[in-house]
């Protein structure tokens, strides 16, 4: 012992001389974004003087194109079942590790502030799913807020009590949060998202076992490490199925936790189907003044449960007289882009248009951009069309490499859905459907489908 | 996911795109004749264009069979570049829109079946938004889009889902959706797209002003918006129709896999083959429409 405190404070002397000579003498990750690559010199000034932010809208469409490609081949065209009713607990490390400041400002600071993104998004994503947020601090795990559907709740409770101390530890997270899952539906889907900063857990008991708990009880846990990759945590995901990641940087950490709010794939004997009793309520018009369940004062333009009649403000919630649950079809129809996917664009070059097979178009059919333009380079396909008719070009303006933007993802997305999903159900139609020419998008056509989707 | 950066020319200028319906089938029964409609709209979008130089509009036929653009202010023919002339709608809008209807006629396959015969909202709709997409990509400085439907017939059930995803798609651009109906009955599909959008419904009761009606609500750019007192929505229907029957309800039953709605209790889901009540993994035996993780 007395040798190493020796050679440290020799050291030390050196040590001092070197700034941030933390590891071997090369700097952090973070330190190298302004000693080595000179971040500042990648701005740019625009037509009148005013910076322009970098321009990284290649890179991430490169990751973004790589990332549905891979799922495009996995999933290929099979519909995946997707757990639409979720119920996630999100487990917030707030021990001392969460005060480092590797993250600027910390690590707690910036956890924070992606977990209000992610709520809101996830709430944008799964109208019918509930959050819970726990945190862990001083090695004890408190539940911060109950699962509930409200997104602002959830975030003015997190934004209050952002300090940190002691140890993490996994095992009493994980025994709270089974515990809470256990009361619900059995039909939802147990999910829990652990944001670990720690590099040590501080357990009272054996760790395997809560382990084993969770996966007889079907609960999905996943992990993000904001430090190092952890055994405990691997372990943890594999057993229940989950995904663990490390976050290098801020923008990676984002990239990962957003991950999370799209459904994950269902594991079938997880959840059991059930028929759920809702409500759809109408919403009054403004001038209709009458008290609400929620403020306890009188308002106009709420919502009435149409089974006791009360009155409540916002949607989706549950009515607090008869406990009915309540929801709008918009609520419904948010999921169905997740249960019915679109099979991802072919890019094609114009070199290929030079073939006699393809005319070109003068112009995209979406937008009218003129496809004779130099600058653009690539355009899209939808290769699944062929049968109905000539290609549909769709233009992907100023794109400068490989990684072709998808121009209009969700615009597309709209205009495409339906008939290339449904290319093989396409004789089942009675809507006039094979059009050569228009952007025909009035079918949903599988049988059954067709009479899901109705709306008088 | 929100609209590009907004340094815009100003805060008032505008970017109308024009839904208007050519839908014979509607316009055949309607009070208010084909003409006299064109009329008010073409004086309407000269006014839009007078208020700012740098106003856009677009205007998109929505016929029965297909949708086609049928006038752009601010494309080379309508410009003359240096001569400082605006741009007129009326000839030539007039010329397309009725090309596009004897495209539409010649599409129309058999006569349609039952009484509701819709046009294709949702085609439009996602043309404008693919429109609008553009704009936004065109660099930093673009006007304040918005979309206008002028629209009389009946909502097509059959285009829902995709009239939906639209909607939130503009929702998420922050495009309003504004409408004016001008049929006989209020459209739901509209009413919810105005909401989630924040845009305006107007369903005028006298259709021979629709001019005023049009200036007066429509006229105006986002931003003076908040100024005004414009027409508050009567109450939205968000009620759902159930898939055995088609009926409105609202109170459901709804599966728990493919939220499907059912009037009344099913032992099987008929979309997605689910046995209620049971774990899944009895269920797996059945000829599964749906595949489960693992699957090769």
């Amino acid at each position: 012992m007395n040798n190493g405190e020796g050679r440290r404070l020799s050291g030390q002397a050196e040590e001092e001389d070197d700034e941030d000579d933390v590891d071997d003498g090369g700097l952090e990750a973070w330190e190298r974004a302004y000693a080595d690559e000179r971040s500042w010199e990648s701005l740019q000034e625009d037509e009148s003087g005013l910076l322009r932010p970098i321009d990284n809208k290649a890179l991430y469409h490169a990751q973004y194109r790589r990332r549905l490609r891979s799922l495009a081949s996995s999933n290929a065209a099979a519909r995946i079942q997707k757990g639409l009713i979720r119920y996630l607990y999100v487990v917030i490390d707030l021990s001392r590790a969460a005060s480092e400041t590797d993250f600027r400002p910390s690590r707690m600071a910036v956890v924070a502030k992606h977990v209000e993104a992610f709520i809101r998004e996830f709430f944008d994503q799964n109208p019918l799913s509930q959050i819970g947020l726990v945190t862990i601090k001083d090695g004890v795990a408190n539940c911060l807020t109950d699962l509930g559907g409200s997104p602002e709740s959830h975030i003015k409770a997190l934004m209050g009590k952002l300090e940190c101390s002691g140890d993490s530890s996994l095992q009493n997270a994980l025994d709270l949060v089974c515990g809470y899952l256990e009361q619900i539906p059995s039909y939802g889907h147990r999910e829990v998202l652990v944001l670990n900063s720690a590099l040590s857990t501080c357990d009272p008991g054996d760790i395997m076992e809560t382990i084993q708990n969770c996966k007889k009880s079907k609960v999905r846990c996943s992990v993000i490490g904001l430090s190092a990759e952890i055994f405990i945590c691997k372990h943890i995901c594999q057993e229940t199925g989950g995904l663990y990641s490390v976050a290098i940087d801020e923008s990676h950490f984002k990239e990962l936790i957003l991950e999370h709010a799209p459904p994950p794939p269902a594991i079938a004997e997880f959840a059991v189907a059930n028929l759920i009793k809702m409500g759809f309520p109408q919403r009054a018009a403004e001038n209709v003044i009458s008290i609400c369940l929620c403020h306890k004062e009188a308002r106009g333009g709420g919502y009435t449960c149409p089974r006791c009649k009360a009155r409540v403000c916002e949607l989706p919630t549950e009515c607090r007289i008869c406990g009915l649950t309540l929801v709008s079809s918009p609520h419904l129809a948010r999921s169905y882009h997740h249960l019915f996917p679109i099979a991802p664009f072919d890019e094609v070059t114009p070199l290929r248009f030079s073939s006699s097979q393809h005319r070109l178009p003068k112009s995209c059919f979406g937008c009218r951009q003129s496809l004779l333009n130099p600058d653009v380079m690539f355009c899209m396909y939808a290769a699944s069309y062929q049968e109905i008719g000539p290609a549909y070009l769709l233009n992907a303006q100023n794109a400068n490499s490989i990684s072709a933007l998808t121009v209009i993802f969700m615009f597309t997305k709209v205009c495409i859905t339906a008939p290339v999903a449904r290319v093989s159900d396409i004789s089942r139609l009675s809507a006039p459907v094979k059009n050569s020419y228009g952007c025909n998008l009035n079918f949903w056509s599988s049988q059954s489908q067709r009479a899901v989707f109705s709306y008088v | 996911m929100a609209s590009a950066p907004s340094k815009l020319y100003a805060d008032d200028v505008s970017l109308l795109v024009v839904l208007l319906d050519t839908n014979p089938f509607f316009w055949s029964a309607s009070s208010l004749p084909f003409s006299k409609f064109i009329s008010h709209v073409i004086s309407f979008l000269n006014s839009i264009l007078l208020l700012n130089q740098l106003n856009q509009i677009v205007v998109i036929a929505t016929g029965h069979n297909c949708c086609d653009y049928v006038y752009d202010s601010s494309s080379l023919a309508n410009r003359s570049s240096g001569t400082g002339k605006l741009p007129a709608p009326s000839a030539d809008l007039l010329e397309k829109l009725e090309e596009f209807v004897i495209r539409d006629e010649k599409l129309l396959k058999r006569e349609p079946e039952g009484p509701i015969v819709s046009s294709l909202l949702s085609g439009s709709l996602s043309m404008a938004l693919c429109y609008i997409q553009r704009v936004f990509r065109s660099g930093p400085l673009h006007p304040h889009p918005r979309i206008l439907c002028l629209h009389g017939s009946q909502d097509g059930p059959e285009q829902y889902v995709a009239i939906m995803n639209a909607i939130f798609s503009a929702q998420r651009s922050m495009v309003p959706i504004d409408s004016c109906f001008i049929g006989a009955q209020n459209s739901a599909f509209l009413q919810q797209a105005s909401y989630i959008t924040g845009g305006v419904y107007l369903k005028p009761q006298l259709l021979d002003g629709t001019f005023q009606y049009l200036s007066t609500v429509f006229a105006t750019d986002l931003h003076s918006r908040g100024f005004l007192q414009l027409p508050k929505s009567v109450g939205v229907d968000f009620r759902a129709s159930c898939f055995c029957h088609k009926k409105t309800i609202d109170m459901g039953y709804i599966c728990s896999v493919c939220l499907s709605i059912f009037c009344k209790h099913h032992k099987k889901c008929s979309t997605c083959g689910s046995v209620f009540g049971q774990p899944q993994s009895d269920a797996a035996s059945e000829p599964s429409k749906k595949r489960k993780t693992g699957d090769a």
